[in-house]
């Protein structure tokens, strides 16, 4: 059951990236990228990630998104229905370099030992804490104990983010 | 289901490489950038299943910074798009105006 569904939210996940680089109009782009982040979500469920799914469809999908949507309906960008493609040079580059990447993903991917992918104890440490703390505790703990700088810094970074993004949109005075 | 998503997010994130290199509009390039963003959540995600839950801790790191990239990087787009008025990769040549 699980697999099924695994294989499910994979196909809507690929389906959605190649609608992303391959859509005419931005919005479309756009509503293709909402649906490969849900399809993301549905796979942090399979693999344990409870909190991690909900936080991807409220931050990702719903904010990210709908910042871009209006960033996309302020410069009125939605009327744009041509497929711009940076020439045939660079398409082609565009291929060598992925498929150099690619192949030099899945050569990694070989490399990794069997045992490691097979190991029938995978997952149960994760799952116990997730049955002893909840969904939200499990990545709490860490977070507010080993991380606590790191997250005190990310607020920092929130902040200085909000100033510069007014310093930079607003008009010139 | 380890391989499976290793080999998933391998895809996404080659997808995404791929479309910030040919396209020419800088927000479906800024997409793919997100695109290549989650694909490199996944992985910490499906990792994490076998290494401990410090690969989600990290995963919610990267979210926070994607949020603050987005924000900047749409002003920047505004504010280049207020100037030449359009938003193709092959006008933005100066660093200065």
């Amino acid at each position: 059951m699980v697999e099924i569904l695994f294989y499910v939210f994979a196909a809507i996940v690929l389906g959605g990236a190649l609608g992303v680089v391959m859509g005419r109009n931005p919005i479309t782009s756009l509503m293709f990228m909402v649906t490969s982040l849900a399809g993301i979500s549905g796979i942090f469920v399979l693999l344990g990630a409870h909190f991690l799914a909900a936080i991807q469809i409220m931050v990702y999908a719903g904010a990210i998104m709908v910042l871009f949507l209006f960033v996309i309906m302020l410069l009125n960008l939605g009327h744009d229905y041509q497929r711009a493609v940076r020439g045939w040079g660079i398409v082609v580059l565009g291929f060598a370099v992925t498929g150099s990447l690619g192949g030099l993903l899945a050569k990694q991917l070989k490399v990794g030992s069997q045992e490691f992918y097979n190991n029938p104890e995978a997952g149960m440490v994760i799952d116990a804490d997730l049955l002893e703390h909840g969904a939200v505790g499990v990545i709490a703990h860490p977070l507010f104990t080993d991380y606590v700088v790191a997250f005190e810094l990310t607020g920092i970074l929130l902040f200085v983010t909000i100033v510069g993004a007014i310093a930079l949109a607003k008009k010139r005075v | 289901m380890l391989p499976e998503s290793l080999i998933l997010s391998a895809l996404i994130f080659v997808i995404g490489t791929m479309g910030v290199i040919v396209r020419r509009n800088v927000i479906i390039m800024f997409l793919c950038i997100e695109l290549q963003l989650n694909a490199v959540n996944l992985t910490f995600v499906s990792l994490s299943r076998y290494l401990g839950i410090d690969g989600q801790v990290f995963v919610f790191f990267v979210m926070t910074v994607a949020a603050a990239e987005a924000a900047v990087g749409l002003a920047i787009i505004i504010s280049i798009f207020r100037h030449y008025g359009s938003v193709d990769v092959d006008n933005f040549r100066m660093l200065k105006w």
